[in-house]
């Protein structure tokens, strides 16, 4: 496959020792030898194809990290507990997310990120013009799960017509857990039959601006549950617990619980914030009909971490849908079962009890019958989705996940802006010095060189656009650090060809065969040294925690691109220059004059005995 | 370029050259001296490790009719504990407050916006908790070794083990190194000058690898020659490789000498300014390192093993006929490859061993003319 192009090239002997050379690699050495243009085009394809997907895409530049826009980049750890160590798992870390995700975009931020970084650490990024303070503290605190009886809701806002949709759901929702456990997949399927209860779903989209909360009415009543079957908060006379918080308290309570405002965020994320567990409080939550409801609920009974697991399971037998079902510890198991038994006793709203996370009511099914037995299960009219997430939320509070802020860093716009132009100066001035220097010592060939450094920037640039909205990579001060860095791995890899191309001239060979017989060599050298240098980069990029990984994830990227492009840019472009007369005929400014390199003549042609080795070879 | 065009082809020729095999144990002795300089400026200095490290917060706020000194006071006053400023090329300063806790250190910064007059949401700060340094520190250690186990593992598949000694030898020695000059000069240890260490792992293996690459091809069927010994060639392949392993040097240490000159000197410090410190450090100590140390070491690995030993006697016994000849054959030390050797010894050959053999050839006789 070698041959047609190498044999116009003339003398007989550089021709075979070529396709000696080339013959053991038939497949890539020699298709890029003789089909450069194809390889060419492909490239050039390959970079309009992605440059097109950039503009498509909308994304234009490449998602700037705080530390270059400007923000606070929060940094959490979560801390192991006694007795606890196997409490940090990648999916109570993503469960982490998923509710600090919840609370910081609840502050009305947006774009807002949280992701988890390493096996421990969470890492919140607020862009700049969010409150900093109120991020921290509503991602620095610990997630707290009660389970709460309810004293009085009712929704919160004017739109909604309270109707009490009392036990019109009930028919559907109570299953005995026996049932369940099969399907719930535990083992120590209790035999007791422990109830549903039936639990509003929550729902996502939030309650229109209110005129006028409703004043507290005595008698609550409840969610406006036009479907039977998805709502279920009922209404009715005080628990027991209740009761017990009387006095002042209470009515500062009321009057709380009168001037709420669920509708509004601000009054949300303020309600009940601060009650101790065995207080009464306050609380908001969603209906399944999205309106905001607002509830006062007694001291909490039982807590997260009685929960032993909760898990989302799909009920085949009832056709009851999704549903959620409850593992209690021990402990939890009576206080679950005296919980439950008072309620029961209740009647409607006080036969629920509220699930409150972090404050906010998730869900507040009733019960009917006294639950006894550690396990139970909440059914209702889930989208899968729905019941997942309860699940996640009732595992999440039962685990002892807590934080510590690892790191904080404030930057301001301006220093963001800075860094970017710094770090932007100084490729620039590194680029500029590396192309100088490639120029005076290379001459022509520094056009090649410089080409496929221009190719390989525009790659990385238009890849890390791209890979901002597709993974969530954002460029950061040290990401900028690796690309700059890489100029050089990128650089040397054209040096390693060169330097054998020139070393082939200097052995009397013409440069069409000299570019040949260079380049299987050459690439097996590129090859092993990015092999090394990507390893490095890979094995930063998994270990490593924080800044580190921005730089490795560049470097590495920028490794594999180095590869692309000397394979299917530099190797083929050489290739076709080298047919031109410019640098085919060594011009004293192509880089590859013979006689500036010092080449001899090729007086091995006189050599008879040498290729005499030849047919036997072949 | 053509100076340096004939020099490339002068040192690929092996006309000219510096025997680094030979001169090994000169270049073993200045790096043992350095490492034992830096071990010791570890020992006694230790280092300077950042506020990343031992938790604290840096302020670094913009500029201000404050002086330097003022704002220490007023730093040392809010936080109670040391304070460190150093004024920026911006005008801005940066405040270094270790030992503070992140909830302490809001307090700090409120009570210094006040001080200096500005703004609170125009100081940038980074507040860290001790634990967290101590974390990267950790992960860049279980880096590290994952990453020796990983190179020395595929350096001893690629190559052979010898050589994967050789190069976790020059690593570690450059490593040391740059750590060293860090405890003897005091830079600040931080996130950035880790990430710095932990590239120049890959750079300085990168440059090692390419040597041997050259090395491996060289030495392929040595011992079907009996012209050169192992060493020998090892040193031409150094020599050979020598344009090269300085391009690659100039080319990293460029970009490299860009950031350096920003991070220091438009912004002062910060993680541009440490990247680029270690590795600049560390990129010298590569390149010099898969030079002088690591080559030599496999030559003198391979001169141990029984085959080598084999070949070094019948070379020189072939020499000291020759030498009865000829006296000044043995000044070609480093200018032929081992090519002349009987008729083409193994015809079955193909390829790259081909190639040394008949550019000998052809430089046979001019060399012969020569003397």
């Amino acid at each position: 496959m070698a041959r047609p192009s190498a044999r116009p090239s003339g003398a007989g002997r550089p021709e075979r020792e070529y396709e000696k050379v080339a013959a053991p690699k038939k497949g890539r050495s020699a298709s890029a030898q003789s089909r450069p243009g194809r390889a060419l085009v492909l490239m050039l394809i390959a970079v309009v194809a992605l440059t097109g997907g950039m503009f498509a895409s909308g994304h234009h530049t490449p998602r700037l990290g705080i530390d270059l826009a400007g923000g606070t980049s929060i940094t959490l750890t979560a801390v192991t507990e006694p007795g606890q160590a196997n409490a940090i798992n990648p999916t109570n870390m993503d469960t982490a997310v998923e509710i600090m995700e919840r609370r910081v975009n609840g502050l009305g931020v947006s774009e807002a990120e949280v992701q988890t970084q390493g096996d421990r650490n969470i890492i919140v990024n607020v862009p700049k013009g969010t409150d900093s303070e109120q991020a921290r503290e509503q991602v620095g605190t610990t997630a707290k799960l009660y389970f709460r009886p309810v004293v009085a809701t009712e929704v919160s806002g004017t739109d909604a017509s309270a109707s009490p949709s009392a036990g019109s759901s009930a028919a559907a929702s109570p299953s005995p857990s026996a049932s369940a456990d099969e399907s719930a997949a535990d083992e120590e399927a209790s035999s007791s039959p422990s109830d549903a209860a039936s639990p509003s779903a929550s729902a996502t989209s939030q309650g229109r601006a209110v005129t006028e909360a409703l004043k507290a009415d005595p008698t609550p009543s409840d969610s406006a549950a036009t479907s039977a079957d998805a709502s279920a908060s009922p209404s009715a006379s005080a628990s027991a617990s209740e009761s017990a918080g009387s006095g002042e308290a209470d009515a500062q309570l009321q009057a709380q619980y009168a001037a709420l405002d669920c509708t509004k965020a601000d009054q949300r994320s303020e309600a009940g914030s601060g009650a101790k567990p065995a207080d009464s409080t306050v609380a908001c939550g969603q209906n399944a009909q999205g309106q905001w409801q607002k509830y006062v609920l007694g001291p909490a009974e039982v807590d997260g971490t009685d929960v032993d697991k909760a898990e989302a399971v799909f009920d085949t037998q009832s056709a009851a849908g999704w549903k959620v079902t409850m593992d209690f510890t021990s402990k939890g198991a009576d206080k679950f079962a005296a919980i439950t038994g008072k309620l029961a006793q209740n009647q409607t709203p006080q036969n629920q009890f509220a699930i409150v996370l972090d404050n906010e009511v998730v869900s507040d099914p009733y019960v009917n019958q006294s639950i006894t037995g550690g396990n139970a299960e909440i059914s209702g009219s889930f989208t899968q989705e729905e019941a997942q997430g309860l699940a996640n939320m009732l595992s999440y509070g039962a685990l002892p996940l807590s934080f510590k802020e690892s790191s904080v860093t404030t930057v301001t716009a301006a220093l963001g802006g800075e860094q970017l132009e710094a770090g932007l100066i100084a490729g620039a001035i590194g680029l500029a010095l590396v192309v100088i220097y490639l120029l005076v010592y290379y001459r022509g060939l520094s056009l090649i060189a410089l080409a496929s450094l221009l190719i390989s920037a525009a790659l990385t640039y238009v890849i890390m656009s791209l890979l901002g909205p597709a993974i969530g990579f954002a460029l950061n001060l040290p990401a900028v650090c690796g690309a700059i860095v890489a100029i050089g791995i990128t650089a040397d890899s054209f040096i390693v060809y060169f330097e054998r191309v020139r070393d082939e001239v200097r052995e009397g060979r013409s440069l069409r065969p000299a570019v040949e017989r260079g380049w299987p060599r050459a690439r097996r050298t590129i090859l092993v040294s990015d092999f090394v240098s990507f390893l490095a980069a890979a094995v930063l990029f998994v270990v490593s925690v924080g800044k580190v990984q921005g730089f490795a994830f560049t470097l590495g990227l920028t490794t594999l691109l180095d590869v692309v492009v000397v394979f299917f840019f530099t190797k083929p472009l050489l290739t076709l220059l080298a047919r031109t007369k410019f640098f085919g005929g060594g011009h004293k400014w192509s880089g590859l004059d013979p006689k500036r390199l010092g080449a001899r003549p090729p007086l091995r042609r006189t050599r008879r005995p040498a290729v005499h080795v030849d047919p036997k070879e072949a | 370029m053509s100076k340096l065009g004939n020099l490339g082809a002068r040192l690929h020729r092996g006309e000219i050259g510096y025997d680094f095999v030979a001169h090994r144990f000169l270049w073993y002795g200045v790096s043992v001296l350095i490492t034992v300089l830096a071990i010791a400026g570890l020992g006694f200095r230790g280092l300077n490790m950042g506020i990343e490290f031992q938790g604290g917060a840096v302020f670094t706020v913009p500029k201000t009719s404050v002086s330097a000194s003022q704002a220490e006071t007023y730093a040392e006053e809010a936080a109670g504990h040391d304070a460190i400023v150093q004024e920026l090329g911006s005008g801005g300063m940066r405040i270094q407050v270790s030992g503070v806790d992140t909830a302490k250190s809001d307090d700090i910064k409120q009570q210094l916006a006040q001080d200096l007059k500005v703004d609170a949401d125009d100081i940038n700060a980074d507040l860290v908790g001790p634990s967290w340094g101590e974390q990267i520190a950790n992960k860049a250690w279980q880096g590290l070794g994952i990453f020796l186990v990983l190179v020395v593992i595929y350096l001893a598949i690629a190559f052979e083990w010898r050589m994967a000694v050789a190069a976790f030898v020059a690593l570690i020695h450059d490593i040391t190194i740059t750590v060293g000059i860090y405890a003897l000069v005091g830079f600040e240890v931080t996130p950035g000058t880790v990430i710095g260490l932990l590239t120049i792992l890959g750079y300085s293996l990168y440059d090692t690898v390419v040597v041997f690459d050259s090395l491996k091809e060289q030495t392929k069927d040595i011992t079907k020659q009996t012209r050169w010994t192992y060493s020998e060639i090892a040193n031409r392949s150094i020599n050979s490789t020598l344009v090269r392993s300085v391009n690659t040097t100039v080319v990293a240490l460029l970009p490299v000498a860009g950031l350096l000159f920003i991070g220091g000197g438009v912004l002062g410090a910060g993680m541009l300014n440490d990247i680029s410190l270690s590795l600049f450090v560390g990129l010298a100590a590569g390149a010099y390192s898969s030079i002088f140390i690591a080559t030599p070491l496999v030559a003198d690995l391979k001169e141990r093993e029984p085959q080598m030993k084999a070949l070094k006697k019948r070379v020189l016994a072939k020499r000291a006929q020759s030498t009865d000849r000829d006296t000044a054959d043995q000044d070609g030390t480093a200018d032929e490859p081992y090519g002349d050797e009987p008729e083409d010894a193994a015809p079955a050959v193909v390829g790259p061993r081909h190639q040394p053999a008949t550019r000998n050839r052809g430089r046979g006789r001019p060399s012969g003319k020569r003397r």
